[in-house]
């Protein structure tokens, strides 16, 4: 990539967050900026609260203390939905697709919020009803055709491989139109070639469309290529914040990696 | 209204026959492509306002007469719009291999001096681009699909609908350019450069003019009844003689609808919801289209298997008779019409076969079985024979004498010789005018009188039709003097659908040995239902089950063997299955998914001496070529395989 893209304000702010499940502490005193437009990614040993922050992002977990402040409004906490509503897309970890639906189908589910029309008016396909279908299945047309995943359009998810199943859940994601992309380890158990194609999608979403995205993976050589800014987390503590070469010379992360001689 | 100004309407070239479609069949559908899940439609008189428009806007950018135009995607609609506007203004259109890795274009992007590309996508731009350095000549990339070419300013890229608006402009203000263009437009013009893809050696171009493929299309269309409520679908490469003929100049010459596959991908899917009528397939698509249904019988339920494999017998015995209105049985008529009900109808519509009225095959030699399982579903699959230097036009087997074992009979103003050694040579209608920039090659492929060498070997049966047995070079000796025809043990091994490729070794040696490489669809599938854990094609591919499976699929063939006294001394002998599947980017096959034997040999000279040494066993690492273009090494320890011989069977020494 050799596009300048210039990085926005703060589209999210964590301010102080921490978390506990009990006795233990997921996440302590984290603060974070997501600037507008920019690929974030977030990375850490096992445990180290990766998945647990995305989650404070989007709703899922609710932080002891702390504030996020997404778009300007600062919240102590984000309901899912509200998070939904307001641009907020994400895929998981595990994948968490609806197997016996066809590819379409299940990005069509990723417009649910975008639809108006009453469960009556659609189930006669009339009218309104009808010119909206219209309208989404032509949005979710364009995503099948920038993932390129034309040939699965009428076959079952259940029966793909896993990294198209991968795919398919960007896609959904995607049909949210979202400002703000959290992807869960998007590219666990790929092959090389998967790799490269999901981060090249990555990159053009990034790109194209102008989303923000902050990401979870394990994969160093993805992270550091795609990334503009890298976090690092360690027992639920920030260890490190800044580029990737930054991060490659953080003598903290190194530790936190390799282990330290004690 | 574009048609007025050219005045006499003649159609001896191609822009003028477009320009007679949309005149006399103006609304009908010419051009259809699948968008967004969407087929959309362009009919005659659109397509010639596109190619007009385009035409005016190649002028404007600098493409004169004479200069080559090089053309490089997957079928669309403005790639064939591409064709006729290039020629409109007296330029060359020259299509390339999408498929092909970048410095393999280099070879014909500086033989054909070219100074104008369009291409399809990003990929194909990416190619041309590193290619500059090598190529400064290239002036103008002009490129159809904008994704992801948002950040690229090289000047010499022009997105298409740009150079369309450009065109269109230009032709507003210069409305007689276009007809005049046209109109200095000859029948012995080159229409076309064609690289053929060079077993041997580099390619070499291939210059038919527009008489030749007109000729050569009237006489298909009048031989088969095409018209133009015809439907194909375009999906082979447009720089292969076939696409051309079939969805280029055949569909000018009839007027039928060409439909463009939404990707490379979704060609199944499309060929059903398109129903094509007329329809063109190399041995190898119908290969994989009969894999695809075997692989699905085998998951069915027993009931289901077993009513498959009852009714195919059913129509292996009576299906072809039926077709060709031959003596049957009223019994297996019933038999077979309550079969048609049950099963070929519904396969045939899942195949996207329901409408077909004519499916050909060339190229290749067909597998009998592979033949005889269209034939019998009741689809008029037949064969014809041709090369890119007669435009595809020589021989095709006549409707109701399909035979597998011939290529037909000569087409309407085709002459044939058979030379001394076996050798075809041929004079047809649509013959090259010359080899581009090759007058030593032009003399050496042609004979005195103006007959063209084919490097085939064959000969006429005794009802007319044309046998090819092998290319003529290929056809060798085993040391003990038994006829050795590799080509012809290749295709009987290629019929299993667990074998892809083969390449049989044996002339100057004591006896027949082939690699042989896995169908990793069809063995990955066997093996996840026989509970065989694998790790990826190389360890599938020795895996001792996949030998003992393969080694059936051989002992079958040599029992083939045994039954014909010429060829029973060439059964297969010794067997091995390569570590890695042979690619085009490796050289191994041509783009036209040959194999090239010679190389294999050399590259593999381990393997082979291995083979004939005895060993049970061979270590190798092998260079590959990844998409990318980077290299890598794959290393394996491959094992070989002894087969016993086969006899002939007691029936047979008895009669």
């Amino acid at each position: 990539m050799t596009a300048v893209r210039s990085l926005g304000e703060p589209i999210l702010s964590m301010d102080s967050i921490s978390l506990s499940f009990g006795g233990v502490k997921a996440l302590t005193d984290i603060s974070l900026h997501v600037r507008k437009h920019e690929i974030l990614a977030i990375i850490g040993p096992n445990g180290a609260g990766k998945s647990s922050l995305l989650n404070v992002i989007n709703g899922v977990y609710h932080p002891s203390s702390g504030s996020v402040t997404y778009k300007g409004a600062t919240r102590s906490q984000m309901r899912p939905h509200e998070a939904a509503s307001q641009g907020i897309a994400r895929t998981f970890q595990n994948i968490a697709l609806f197997k016996g639906m066809t590819v379409l189908d299940n990005i069509m589910t990723g417009r649910t919020l975008k639809m108006h029309a009453g469960f009556f008016w659609q189930c006669i396909y009339v009218g309104k009803a009808r010119d909206e279908e219209i309208r989404h299945r032509r949005k979710v047309e364009e995503i099948i055709d920038f993932l390129q995943i034309e040939s699965i359009r009428k076959t079952p998810v259940g029966r793909l491989p896993y990294g198209l199943q991968k795919r398919v859940e960007l896609g959904r994601a995607l049909a949210a139109e979202p400002e703000l992309l959290l992807l869960d380890e998007p590219m666990a158990g790929m092959n090389i070639e998967e790799k490269e194609d999901m981060s090249r999608f990555i990159l053009d979403i990034n790109d194209e469309f102008g989303t923000t995205i902050v990401l979870i993976e394990h994969d160093m050589g993805v992270v550091m290529d795609l990334s503009d800014r890298v976090v690092v987390l360690d027992y639920g503590r920030k260890i490190g914040d800044g580029t990737p070469d930054e991060i490659r010379g953080n003598q903290e992360v190194i530790d936190a990696y390799l282990g330290v001689a004690h | 209204m574009t048609q007025t100004a050219v005045g006499t309407v003649t159609t001896e070239t191609f822009p003028k026959l477009l320009l007679e479609n949309a005149r006399v069949r103006g609304e009908k559908v010419a051009v259809r492509e699948k968008d967004l899940g969407i087929w959309q439609s362009w009919t005659w008189k659109e397509s010639a306002d596109e190619v007009r428009w385009l035409a005016c806007g190649l002028a404007s950018r600098g493409l004169k007469r004479g200069m080559n135009v090089a053309i490089i995607g997957d079928n669309r609609p403005r790639l064939y719009w591409s064709f006729g506007a290039a020629q409109s203004v007296g330029a060359v259109p020259v299509p390339l291999y999408q498929d092909a890795i970048s410095q393999e274009m280099q070879y014909v992007l500086e033989n054909a001096e070219i100074e104008v590309a369009i291409v399809e996508d990003q990929e194909q731009v990416d190619k041309l681009l590193e290619l500059l350095p090598q190529c400064p000549r290239l002036k103008l990339i002009v490129y159809d699909d904008p994704r992801g070419m948002r950040h690229y300013t090289q000047p010499q890229l022009l997105p298409y609908s740009e150079l369309r608006d450009i065109g269109r402009e230009y032709d507003e203000t210069h409305p007689d350019f276009y007809p005049a263009e046209v109109n200095e437009g000859k029948p012995d013009d080159v229409s076309v450069i064609l690289y053929t893809s060079g077993t041997t050696s580099k390619p070499k171009g291939v210059c038919l003019t527009h008489r030749a493929f007109i000729e050569a299309s009237r006489g298909d269309v009048s031989f088969d009844g095409f018209n133009d409520s015809d439907e194909i679908l375009s999906y082979l490469p447009m720089a292969w003689v076939g696409d051309h003929l079939f969805s280029y100049s055949q569909a000018m010459v009839a007027g039928f609808t060409v439909n463009c596959p939404e990707s490379s991908e979704t060609v199944m899917t499309d060929l059903r919801e398109i129903g094509p009528t007329y329809y063109f397939a190399p041995p190898r698509v119908f290969e994989n289209l009969l894999t695809q249904v075997m692989i699905r019988m085998e998951d069915a339920s027993p009931f289901k298997r077993w009513l498959f494999d009852a009714f195919m017998a059913v129509a292996k015995r009576c299906g072809p008779d039926i077709m060709d209105g031959k003596p049957v049985p009223l019994f297996d008529r019933v038999l077979y019409a309550i079969g048609n009900a049950l099963i070929y109808g519904p396969l045939r519509n899942n195949l996207g076969m329901s409408r077909i009225r004519v499916a050909y095959t060339g190229g290749a030699a067909i597998g009998p079985d592979l033949y005889r399982f269209y034939r019998s579903l009741g689809i008029n699959l037949k064969q014809l024979y041709g090369q890119t230097e007669t435009a595809a036009y020589v021989c095709k087997q006549p409707n109701g004498e399909s035979r597998l074992d011939t290529v037909g009979k000569p087409l309407p103003g085709v002459e044939i010789k058979i030379a001394d050694k076996g050798e075809i040579l041929v004079k047809s209608p649509g013959m090259l005018k010359e080899y581009y920039k090759s007058p030593d090659a032009s003399a050496e492929t042609l004979t005195a009188d103006g007959y063209f060498k084919t490097g085939d070997a064959g000969f006429f049966d005794n009802d007319g039709h044309l046998k090819i047995i092998d290319r003529a070079k290929d056809v060798g000796k085993l040391n003990d003097g038994t006829m050795f025809a590799p080509q012809f043990l290749e295709n009987k091994l290629k019929f299993f659908p667990f074998v892809k490729e083969a390449v049989c070794f044996g002339d100057g040696r004591d006896m027949v040995c082939a690699f042989l490489n896995i169908e990793m669809q069809a063995v990955g599938n066997w093996a996840e239902r026989n509970g065989l854990p694998y790790a990826g094609y190389v360890d599938l591919a020795q895996k001792e089950e996949v030998y003992s499976l393969l080694r059936e699929c051989v002992d079958k063939v040599n029992e083939d063997l045994a039954q014909e006294a010429s060829l029973s001394g060439s059964q297969i002998r010794r067997f091995l299955i390569l570590h890695k599947e042979l690619d085009a980017d490796d050289d191994e096959l041509t783009r036209t998914r040959k194999v090239r034997r010679n190389f294999v040999a050399e590259k593999y000279e381990p393997l082979v001496s291995a083979l004939f040494s005895g060993a049970s066993h061979c270590e190798i690492e092998t260079q590959v070529k990844f998409e990318d273009g980077r290299s890598g090494v794959i290393r394996a320890d491959v094992k070989i395989r002894d087969v016993e011989l086969a006899a002939a069977t007691e029936q047979r020494k008895a009669a």
